[in-house]
């Protein structure tokens, strides 16, 4: 009975130590010493307005923008998670080969279909991709942009992040941070999507 | 694979063989020695918390009273946590009005914390309310590392002391109390502050709408996530904010920030095999642990890293080339390096935290986590319970060794008998009757197999992986297994429980039946057991109960899908 009761305390007394003081400790210092980060990483656009968060990944589709990776939970912050396809199954397999097929369309010319454009990331918010896939784009973006390919190529340079150290992680582009660069360098892309032509439709495969 | 690659997995282990004497000395001084550090300030608050809580610092226990304290513990935590979730709708910080979590889910997730597994069946960021985020689930992170030291360090004193006649093995509320207090909070909180300067978020705001570049709606789900973070990782718990866990950016933002989530997973683990040299008063039988722990370290990470740089084959027969290799589940800020080590950290240590998802890994990348819970979590291990655990591997070994040369086996200089053997078969049994009967069950069940998202072979693997890593208290998951489901969620969170205590107790038992032998000096027919040769020894031992009883197992899942794989076949 006697350590039943000292059982009882400690939970209590535990709980409110490392369940509610510690984590409030940790958030009003967070809050007051480094707001930004503590609330997100926001970004903004020129006018101010929140576009998103500088590290979580947007969903873009429209020919004026670099892509992000396909993502299982359609880039959604309240779902997040992978596809958790194993390489046998037959829907990763489907999944490879639209994507393949519907990137190279919409990339005429560019190469190759970069591995990063058709496999899906862990959280489904990766926010980067490497800079050889930004690359890939660039041709697509510049045209839809109606700007040459060099100064696309500039503003894509400009935002290449390294390892960290020199030696952590992968060389990376954040999408979003690009994007909005572009923005800034050559305004917004016109919003409805130009159709394409058939002239630019290529060549089936 | 890659130098640059290989750099990354050295440099780590570098930084955590600089750290284990430091650390180690430190821990030895919080637990066993007579002045505490920082006794001015950190001393009052040890004495108020046990003051708080009634219990009597000089009273030492017997194994059986040590363990009676910790079940007692336990068990409250499992019903408060409970609650907590079922009646979170009512209670503060709920700013994403989260509703009750479901009765079998909060029982798997209640056991799930308390037994350190952090096994995660729900999504963090759509059904936990951020008061059951800190005081239902963070409040575990703490107490059951603080636990699983305490095991450890009992079990340690039963073998080293010599005191004969004495059966006690400490006070279990004392080492609660001070893996709180000297070492779990403090290091934590530094933690969480470098958490946030990198960007993971720590605030009390429920989700925020932002309208997309694009035009569209994006619903960012924030909270306290930097102060869970750091336990997370330091207590080898694994139970993520978010369901994506640390693959997360809003946890894991960066490849700097993951080399210190791994750094912590792995520091208490290789500093406690330093303590337990100090506490044998013999340094060599510290490093001899570190040594087959890192052995098996190298050997995982090796097979899973050169997997990985092989590929998907499903990306390959596309046609599609990859240079760096599988990113199916993986990040790319991580890459494929630093997931594979990530991937062999989470598994050795029961850590269960995640950087890319082990369900899309290659089957050959994938069975690396997988052998690392079956190997029993000793590699390095959970805080805590990889020592005691690789510590019944150590009594094993000595048992075998003193069988092949016909002499009573002894270990840091006293007999072990019939009894300890008898504790440590029965340590080493119900791992794999909880692994394989549950997992076995499920697959010839059709609630079993309704919720797997994988066929063949690999939808075994899923099963087989789900209830290793419960009984190992590990938490990761091939996750596409939805195990959000009764029987899942009640089966796995039985087995939690029965992988955690009908495993402690044996280990304290042990403890207990050691603690007061008489020790006896070396003599010429004496096994060594700080050498290279006892370290081979142990790490064939390991290998062979661990590799003996799951290789059918195995064959059937992640051996054959490698297989099948070859040939193209799809499920």
């Amino acid at each position: 009975m006697r350590e039943l009761t000292i059982a009882l305390r400690a939970t209590l007394v535990t709980l409110v130590l490392t369940g509610i003081l510690y984590p409030l400790a940790v958030t009003g210092l967070g809050q007051t010493v480094m707001p930004a980060a503590a609330n997100g990483s926001l970004l903004r656009d020129d006018r101010g307005q929140v576009v998103g968060s500088s590290l979580i990944g947007q969903p873009f589709t429209q020919p004026g923008y670099f892509w992000g990776r396909p993502s299982a939970s359609g880039y959604d912050p309240m779902s997040s998670g992978g596809s958790n396809w194993g390489p046998s199954s037959a829907k990763l397999r489907q999944r490879i080969l639209v994507e393949r097929d519907r990137l190279a369309a919409e990339h005429p010319g560019a190469g190759p279909v970069p591995d990063e454009l058709v496999t899906a990331s862990a959280s489904g918010l990766d926010p980067h991709i490497s800079p050889a896939t930004a690359r890939w784009q660039a041709a697509r973006v510049a045209r839809a942009r109606g700007v040459d390919l060099a100064r696309v190529d500039t503003v894509l340079s400009g935002t290449i992040e390294g390892r960290e150290l020199g030696f952590l992680g992968e060389p990376r582009v954040n999408v979003l941070v690009l994007n909005l660069a572009l923005d800034r360098a050559f305004g917004r892309p016109l919003p409805p999507p130009p159709p394409i032509t058939p002239a630019d439709t290529p060549p089936a495969r | 694979m890659t130098a640059i690659g290989w750099l990354q997995i050295l440099v780590f282990f570098a930084i955590i063989v600089a750290i284990t004497r430091p650390l180690g000395v430190y821990l030895h001084r919080v637990f066993e020695g007579d002045r505490q550090p920082l006794p001015r300030i950190l001393g009052p608050v040890e004495r108020g918390l046990l003051r708080l809580s009634g219990a009597n610092p000089k009273e030492e226990q017997t194994w059986g009273a040590y363990a009676r304290s910790m079940l007692l513990l336990s068990l409250l935590g499992v019903l408060v946590t409970y609650f907590i979730q079922r009646m979170q709708g009512g209670l503060p910080w709920n700013p994403g009005q989260m509703k009750a979590v479901i009765p079998a889910s909060a029982f798997n997730t209640a056991a799930s914390f308390t037994t350190n597994t952090n096994w995660q069946g729900y999504a963090g960021e759509s059904t936990m309310s951020h008061f059951t985020q800190m005081a239902g689930l963070a409040w575990h992170n703490f107490t059951s590392a603080a636990v699983g030291i305490g095991i450890a360090l009992a079990l340690a004193r039963g073998l080293t002391r010599k005191q004969p006649g004495k059966h006690t093995l400490g006070n279990f509320w004392v080492d609660l109390v001070r893996g709180l207090v000297y070492v779990l909070i403090p290091i934590s909180f530094a933690v969480a502050l470098i958490f946030i300067s990198q960007g993971v978020i720590q605030n009390l705001s429920g989700p925020l709408t932002v309208t997309t570049l694009e035009g569209g709606k994006q619903i960012l789900a924030l909270g306290p996530v930097a102060s869970q973070e750091a336990i997370k990782q330091l207590g080898t718990n694994g139970g993520g904010f978010f369901n994506a866990n640390s693959s997360h950016p809003f946890e894991n933002p960066t490849a700097l920030m993951n080399l210190l989530q791994l750094c912590l997973v792995f520091a208490i683990p290789a500093a406690l095999t330093y303590t337990y040299g100090r506490m044998a008063k013999d340094q060599k039988q510290g490093w001899a642990l570190l040594a087959a722990m890192s052995i098996l370290f190298f050997a995982g990470v090796g097979a899973s890293y050169a997997a990985e740089s092989h590929g998907n084959s499903a990306v390959a027969r596309a046609g599609i080339s990859q240079p760096l290799g599988n990113m199916e589940g993986k990040e790319v800020r991580f890459g494929v390096s630093a997931s594979a080590l990530f991937a062999t950290v989470t598994t050795d240590a029961s850590c269960g935290a995640v950087n890319s998802m082990h369900d899309s890994m290659t089957p050959l990348g994938g069975l690396v986590p997988l052998v690392n819970i079956q190997l029993g979590e000793v590699v390095f291990g959970g805080v805590g319970a990889g020592l005691y655990g690789m510590l019944v591997m150590v009594l094993l070994s000595v048992f075998i060794a003193g069988l092949m040369v016909g002499r009573t086996p002894e270990y840091l200089g006293k007999k072990v008998e019939p009894r300890e053997m008898k504790l440590a078969m029965l340590y080493v049994l119900i791992f794999p009757v909880l692994i394989l009967g549950f997992a076995g069950w499920s697959l010839v069940a059709k609630y079993g197999l309704a919720t797997s998202n994988n066929g063949g072979p690999h939808g075994l693997t899923e099963v087989l992986y789900a209830y290793s890593s419960a009984a190992g208290n590990n938490g990761s998951a091939f996750a596409g297994l939805g195990a959000n489901v009764p029987w899942y969620n009640w089966t796995l969170g039985l087995v939690m429980l029965a992988g955690r205590f009908f495993m402690i107790i044996p280990a304290l038992a042990i403890g207990g039946a050691m603690a007061g032998k008489k020790t006896v000096a070396p003599g010429p027919g004496t096994f060594p057991t700080n050498g290279v040769l006892f370290t081979l020894l142990l790490v064939a031992i390991i290998i062979i109960v661990g590799a003996l009883t799951f290789f059918p197992a195995l064959s059937l899942g992640p051996i054959v899908d490698h297989l099948v794989g070859q040939t193209g076949q799809v499920f």
